[in-house]
């Protein structure tokens, strides 16, 4: 009649634990802290000796610390004990430490060893709880179409040149076609032959001399996508640099990049860094600095060269004929060459290797020129209308000798130390292949994060009062089997969301209060069965059973379609509502199990082996 | 027998619910179409998060006190300002939606200088670190998420109910839970309150809540077909009264617990609370007196057969010795 199995007591049992230990984590507060890290892998070392230069850097400026040690994952961790002190002691560091490290704002943990190691964590809180810069970017897919299109017909060009076939011009035709004139005398058959082997995915159309390379929408496709990637890696990169302690960078539909910084406050620098479209191409030099010069001085410039400046100012004449791309680059490291000089180490794609090598085979002791090219946002203001244009800057940042062939591993030499570091940063992080503008941007201060945790944990402490007092007053015994089963259902809502690592948001307390609320409407359909069952003159034990027989098909169908709702909500929300969604269906799916199995088990093990058992409290 | 020492309704609730049911459906009605006309006639004050905006900062030479640039700037017309503190407390961000006529740059910087003289006092003058506008692009994004969403829920509401009960069962609930979310709706056209992204997940949630209060009902309408020997009307009337005493009390912990997330959840949650405060009331009362009778009407009007165990569970029957 009113039995409960025993092996159902053990799961309970062994869930409460695990509830309780996964919710622990979030009990204990995080240390504002200054965590630094290596700029680069391997040239510097975070060790005892850093961490006592820290330690005495702070002491001379009279901040107090927590701890200056080095933790987990390699990074020293100065915690402090308020985010004021967290500044000053990061303004402090930052420039004293130089550029070999990377000096961040971050919260560290203050979980227990043990706890950890059974990978026990806190729920990650969203920008609106601990503050930080939120950023929408929007990718220009046109402009990003448009470069690889104009390097389409340059390769065609290149193409054509190499396998000597004689032509009159090659020009696109919208973004669906690039169209080839032939001269008269050309061998169109191998033209096409050279084009299908260098361009694969072109297929072809010759009538007459003229030769059509279409360019098939999958292809389109490939290139929007792909820009996308490289913007998504070179922000990645970018936003590493500022050593954020959990960054996001999400795509979000097809041209939209979502940025979030939480901690950060440095807007204006983060929007600096972040948004700054740079790119790089490698261009052979023309002539020497004089024939440069001189090029300026008479306005006449050879064909297949303009004129670039550098740094300083200087012309140089750099070939029309882009080699290779910033997208083509992999990597950029400074370090030093074989006679201990300065030297920045550059890998590029296969793409990028092979012309390379092609370059290189010819022009040994000829100069190669890295050209910076920075996009910079502008608005102006045409006929009352707001229009966003660009400006492009560019300069020569290298321009050495080729001292050898080589393929996609080569060094640049020559430089300083700075100067090294410098071109491998802008090397590195100036691979966006499209211009991106911001469309959205939202900055959460720490104290209004704060402010929040405190208001959200206040209302779901008040939400959770009102209903264990009413619980208790109304039912009585019950009521108190109720209020338990409502504790345990709060503890396993934390516990599961700080186990898949769910962001805990604003939204997300309304959520937590919600899932008392539907706790509730469990515990009273099978309250108010119970009573309706004793009204009805059945015994008590017999009417606990088929209170909670009869309910439970009522909780399901009612909290199944109650689920179907927060599916909804998860699955086209974005951002705060997923926060609230996630939080619905987990309370929905939690308050199931303890309304229906904890609480029945609980209400056996006290009236269950009553033999005479006349009334009950409800 | 025990005596139940407390309730909130009487345990023998015999309340005649369908014999005011055309009264109650053309009270229904009557909001319904009152909240349609609100929202066709009145648009919503969507926030920033749907329309876009103006985005100011400030530094100011001296900490000021938000609810004073709320009340300055609500003064000059901006009344649905954010204001939100950075840096040192001195440092102002504000979003302001774009006031009626408003629009391109020209308009955006004249905002921004409206905001910096009301945000100045005499002894703590404001200065514009920043202003730019953020377009609604992404706004319009979600927005068409959230009519998404609530078409993903309407069908999957259609399809577990027709599976789990019956089709009439299945678009009686339907209509009263758009009843409901129509109605929240309506009254943020009609009081105007700012319609963001939070009072649209509320909104949602007000759908499962109100669905989940018919659910209930229906339940006891399936179990008391099978088991009473009486006319539709009557079993519906009972199915009411049986879960009277249930439905009031979840809503009214309910609705405590919403009104907890109303009075101390700050700003940012006023909206979803305000709109789950008013969907509970509002979906209890529906569950009440507007899901049931629906039950009785024209295509919808149930009856014994609808609910017997159909062919395939008599079959079972019949093997039975």
């Amino acid at each position: 009649m009113l039995t409960f199995a025993r092996w159902k007591y053990f799961a309970i049992l062994v869930v409460l634990v695990v509830s309780v230990l996964y919710a622990l984590p979030n009990a204990y507060p995080q240390d504002p802290s200054v965590q630094i890290s290596a700029a680069r892998s391997g040239s510097t070392q975070i060790d005892a000796a850093l961490a006592k230069r820290a330690a005495d850097l702070l002491a001379q400026a009279k901040i107090p610390t927590k701890s200056v040690q080095v933790e987990d994952q390699g990074n020293l961790m100065v915690r402090l004990n308020d985010t004021e002190q967290q500044t000053r002691a990061a303004d402090l560091l930052r420039p004293k430490l130089g550029s070999d490290y990377v000096v961040a704002l971050s919260l560290a943990p203050t979980v227990p060893g043990w706890l950890e190691s059974l990978g026990a964590k806190p729920m990650p809180r969203g920008l609106d709880l601990q503050g930080g810069v939120h950023f929408v970017m929007q990718v220009d897919q046109a402009a990003a179409l448009n470069k690889r299109l104009e390097a389409y017909v340059e390769d065609v060009r290149a193409t054509l040149r190499d396998s000597a076939v004689p032509y009159t011009s090659v020009v696109r035709r919208g973004n669906e076609a690039i169209v080839a004139t032939l001269a008269g005398n050309a061998d169109a058959d191998k033209a096409q032959k050279q084009l299908r082997t260098a361009f694969p995915t072109l297929t072809q159309d010759l009538e007459g001399r003229t030769l059509t390379l279409n360019i098939p929408p999958s292809e389109l496709q490939r290139i929007s996508l792909d820009a996308i990637e490289q913007n998504l890696t070179t922000l990645r990169n970018r936003i590493n640099a500022f050593g954020v302690a959990e960054p996001v960078i999400q795509r979000q539909g097809t041209d939209r990049v979502v940025i979030q910084l939480p901690g950060l406050q440095d807007t204006a620098e983060a929007k600096r860094q972040i948004g700054a479209t740079a790119t790089l191409e490698f261009r052979a030099v023309v002539g020497d600095e004089a024939a440069a010069a001189a090029a300026v001085r008479d306005r006449n410039v050879p064909p297949e060269a303009r004129v670039y400046y550098n740094e300083a100012k200087q012309p140089l004449l750099l070939s029309k004929r882009l080699l290779v791309s910033g997208d083509q680059l992999v990597n950029a490291i400074p370090g030093n060459d074989q006679q201990g000089q300065p030297s920045v180490s550059i890998t590029l794609n296969a793409i990028g290797g092979q012309r390379m090598l092609n370059h290189t085979l010819e022009n040994v002791g000829k100069r190669l020129g890295i050209v910076y090219v920075e996009q910079i946002p502008i608005t102006e203001i045409v006929d009352g209308k707001e229009v966003r244009t660009t400006r492009t800057e560019e300069r020569v940042i290298s321009s050495s000798t080729i001292q050898g062939v080589f393929g996609k591993d080569f060094q640049t030499t020559g430089l300083s130390r700075d100067e090294a570091n410098s071109l491998a940063k802008q090397l590195k992080s100036g691979a966006l292949a499209a211009p991106m503008t911001f469309v959205e941007e939202r900055v959460v201060g720490p104290s209004l994060g704060a402010d929040n945790v405190k208001r959200g944990t206040t209302a779901v402490l008040y939400s959770f009062v009102f209903a264990l007092t009413f619980f208790l007053i109304y039912y009585r015994m019950f009521g108190l089997i109720t209020c338990l089963a409502l504790v345990l259902n709060l503890l396993m809502v934390v516990a599961l969301m700080s186990m898949i690592g769910a962001t805990m948001s604003l939204p997300g307390f309304a959520g937590l209060a919600l899932s008392v609320g539907m706790s509730v409407d469990a515990n009273v359909l099978i309250n108010e069965r119970i009573r309706e069952e004793l009204r009805a003159g059945v015994p008590p034990q017999a009417a606990i059973a088929s209170g909670y027989d009869k309910a439970s098909g009522t909780i399901f169908d009612s909290n199944m379609t109650a689920l179907l709702a927060g599916l909804a909500l998860l699955a086209f929300g974005t951002g705060p509502l997923q926060g609230f969604a996630m939080t619905m269906i987990i309370g929905i799916l939690t308050s199931v199990f303890t309304a229906v199995t904890v609480s029945r088990g609980i209400a056996t093990l006290l009236y269950g082996n009553r033999r005479k058992l006349k009334s009950i409290a409800i | 027998m025990t005596i139940f020492p407390l309730t909130l309704l009487p345990n023998d609730a015999n309340i005649n619910f369908m014999k005011l049911r055309w009264v109650s459906i053309a009270v229904a009605a009557l909001i319904m179409f009152v909240a349609i006309g609100a929202m066709a006639t009145r648009n919503f004050n969507y926030a920033l998060d749907f329309t876009g905006g103006n985005l100011v900062e400030l530094h100011l030479a001296k900490p000021v006190s938000l609810d004073t640039v709320r009340e300055r700037l609500a003064a000059d017309g901006y009344d649905s300002a954010q204001v939100q503190t950075y840096g040192a407390g001195n440092e102002l961000l504000i979003r302001l939606q774009p006031r009626e006529g408003d629009s391109g740059s020209a308009a955006t910087a004249h905002a921004a200088e409206a905001v910096m003289k009301a945000v100045s006092g005499a002894d703590n003058q404001a200065k514009i670190l920043r202003n730019e506008f953020v377009g609604p692009q992404v706004g319009r994004e979600l927005a068409l998420n959230g009519l998404y969403a609530l078409l993903f829920v309407v069908v999957g509401f259609l399809i577990y109910i027709a599976f789990r009960f019956e089709w009439k069962f299945a678009v009686a609930a339907i209509i009263t839970t758009l009843h409901d979310v129509i109605v929240v709706a309506g009254w943020f056209a009609i009081s105007g309150h700012e319609f963001d992204l939070t009072v649209l997940a509320g909104i949602l949630s007000v759908m499962g809540y109100s669905i989940n209060d018919t659910i209930v009902v229906f339940d006891r309408v399936r179990e008391n077909f099978r088991s009473m020997r009486a006319d539709p009307e009557t079993v519906l009337n009972k199915s009411i009264n049986q879960t009277l005493s249930r439905t009031v009390i979840t809503s009214f912990v309910a609705f405590l617990t919403v009104v907890a997330l109303y009075i101390y959840g700050g700003g940012s949650l006023r909206g979803m609370a305000e709109s789950q405060m008013i969907g509970i009331i509002i979906g209890t009362l529906s569950s009440i007196f507007v899901a049931c009778p629906l039950l009785t009407l024209g295509l919808l009007k149930v009856s014994k057969q609808d609910l017997l165990p159909k062919a395939k569970d008599e079959a079972a029957l019949a093997r039975r010795p």
